[in-house]
């Protein structure tokens, strides 16, 4: 059983040496700073600024729109507001869609994509597919936190004259912070990192996407286009990329815990 | 009407009623001097907002009503997104099931998409064998973890392994795809293949595929199972102590018993990761549609092929309905694992009361 214990962490600790062993001397401040040259990433000239950019251009509205969602969700879900059998089944749903892989959302918006007569790709339905994504991580997430609250907190704030509104957003809403962060962090984290939805939806620019119908970089689309190219010098690069992607999500989930712990100080128990 | 001065100042002093006039001499500027249509009603928004503000005071009262209409609002959207992405896929997928039949879909092996044949038996086999095998490897070691962590492991232990199962599920699946290009392809290829007897090789196999998905789903497995683990109630183990059962005994009758359901749930949701994971497979898999003649030869899974295919959708417009139908097929067998997961935790709860 310890051994098996060991198979598991050896094998983030094999990912995380192999990633930097391979992508730590490729890393160069210039790689880090300039955007990438060449045809579609034939070449090996410039760096990955703009797959960096573009990968916060994607994360952070979708992070942020699905947070918004999120939120009214889960706030809604409690059984001041809706029958607890009917919240069951939108858990399910949510569940499902939790469940449903990365790249069916890409099909998805790939599918409105060609509906609209829109080829190649765009920011705009990068975002929506990567929002579709983390709507059930980060509601289910404050949902589970919601659940928490205890009722006699809900119950003074009533008595207190406040309505169901005011309660789910100043009482339930401060005491579900720590479900909140995490949600948003590993939304965040999820999608950042996702690589099956965004490649059928954004395309792939040399350039910053100055507009939502912008074709865009990102991060998990390039190691793949980089990766697949014969060249090492080519290659290398995409060890580089992957190192930065792996160096943000450790540090997302490092940030997740932190902030976690210290939103929790703040809770009635 | 006739203003004092008092009132005008008034007026000037609530700043609302300022901008609200302010956006409406701008709108009206916009218009007429730059013809720009969209500012004009941007800005006759603000100022009917404005107004709207003033006239009508927001009472708590409202303010409640519009919080929980807006809440509803998104909400019963959620549900029809849901619904909206099943009829998509659907409506996506007739024009392919309109060409062919279903059964020469679903049963012949020949996918040639520039011959416009679409026989998906080969990928459905391909990504039965890869799931089993990765569920295969995936199951047992993450239930001894799980286990371990749970019952066995001292409390500074716990502590230590716990990140690493959290960082383990958080990192990109692109990474773990990269991961395994750089140590189980030239692994497979050199050692494991030729000590099984298939020396041709080339590392990108059904093998490779299947061991990368069992490190991805180790931490969902095993978080889940620690979940339900830990809600065992205490008293029930302590009672199975105290009759004289051994620490094995004990998690293999009572534990087991008592949060077997729900280690049947995370293995369901393991499978569901597994059968649609996409990039890591695809990195690794060979992208050959082929019946496979041994686990270490190419393949493809129904995920994988969606991501290799997807560039040539705009010239071959069927094969777009095609990969639709193939993500229509994962989301179905995705939601018929849920929905088992679900069926079986909440017939377990309705059985196991403690």
């Amino acid at each position: 059983m310890l051994a098996s214990v060991f198979i598991v962490m050896g094998s983030l600790i094999l990912i995380v040496t192999v990633i930097v062993l391979n992508g730590a001397p490729s890393l160069s401040l210039e790689i880090l700073t300039q955007t990438s040259e060449g045809g579609f990433y034939l070449g090996a000239g410039g760096g990955f600024l703009n797959a960096i950019v573009g990968s916060l251009l994607l994360a952070l509205p979708a992070t942020a729109l699905a947070f918004l969602i999120g939120i009214a969700i889960a706030l809604y879900l409690q059984k001041d507001f809706i029958n607890p059998r009917i919240a069951n089944f939108i858990r399910i749903c949510l569940d499902i869609l939790w469940g449903v892989p990365s790249v069916v959302y890409g099909v998805f918006c790939l599918t409105i994509m060609i509906a609209i007569g829109m080829t190649g790709g765009s920011l705009l339905f990068g975002i929506l597919a990567l929002t579709l994504l983390e709507i059930p991580i980060i509601t289910r997430s404050i949902d589970e936190s919601i659940k928490m609250v205890p009722i006699g907190l809900k119950e003074s704030a009533y008595s207190l004259g406040s309505t169901k509104f005011e309660t789910a957003l100043k009482v339930v809403r401060r005491q579900a912070m720590p479900g909140i962060i995490a949600g948003i962090l590993l939304g965040f984290g999820r999608g950042i990192g996702d690589a099956a939805s965004i490649l059928l939806t954004v395309g792939d620019s040399n350039y910053f996407p100055t507009s939502l119908s912008d074709q865009t970089a990102a991060l998990p689309t390039m190691i793949l286009n980089l990766v697949s190219m014969p060249d090492q010098v080519v290659q290398n690069k995409a060890y580089a990329v992957a190192f930065v992607l792996l160096m943000i999500v450790l540090l997302i989930s490092i940030i997740t815990r932190y902030l976690t712990k210290k939103s929790s100080k703040h809770i009635i128990k | 009407m006739n203003m004092s001065p008092s009132m005008i100042s008034s007026v000037l002093k609530n700043k609302f009623i300022l901008i609200g006039i302010l956006s409406l001499f701008l709108s009206f500027i916009f218009l007429f001097l730059f013809n720009n249509f969209l500012l004009f009603v941007l800005f006759l928004l603000v100022f009917i907002i404005l107004l709207v503000y003033n006239f009508i005071k927001i009472t708590r009262k409202l303010y409640d009503t519009l919080g929980t209409r807006l809440m509803f609002f998104v909400t019963a959207s959620m549900i029809f997104l849901f619904f909206l992405l099943v009829a998509v896929l659907i409506n996506g997928s007739l024009n392919i099931l309109s060409e062919e039949s279903l059964s020469n879909l679903l049963f012949s092996s020949t996918w040639k998409p520039f011959s416009g044949e679409f026989g998906l038996f080969a990928v459905i086999i391909d990504t039965l064998i890869v799931t089993a095998i990765s569920m295969f490897i995936a199951v047992p070691i993450s239930l001894l973890s799980a286990i371990y962590i749970a019952e066995y492991a001292p409390k500074k232990f716990r502590k230590i392994v716990r990140p690493f199962i959290d960082v383990l599920a958080g990192v990109p699946s692109v990474v773990f795809g990269l991961c395994a290009l750089l140590v189980f392809v030239p692994l497979i290829r050199d050692d494991i293949a030729p000590f099984f007897g298939s020396s041709i090789s080339s590392g990108f196999s059904l093998f490779t595929a299947s061991l990368i998905l069992s490190i991805m789903v180790f931490p969902i497995i095993i978080s889940l199972c620690l979940e339900s683990f830990n809600s065992v109630p205490i008293a029930l183990k302590e009672a199975s102590l105290s009759v004289g059962a051994t620490k094995w005994e004990t998690i293999k009758k009572v534990i087991f018993r008592a949060a077997g359901p729900g280690v049947l749930a995370a293995i369901f949701l393991g499978f569901g990761r597994a059968f649609g994971e996409t990039i890591a497979v695809s990195m690794v898999i060979g992208n050959q549609e082929l019946i496979p003649k041994s686990l270490f030869g190419p393949g493809q899974t129904l995920a994988s092929l969606i991501a290799s295919n997807y560039t040539e959708v705009s010239s071959i417009p069927i094969l777009a309905s095609a990969l639709i139908f193939v993500a229509l097929i994962l989301f179905v067998v995705v939601l018929i694992f849920n929905l088992f997961g679900y069926l079986v935790l909440r017939r377990a709860s309705k059985r196991w009361k403690y």
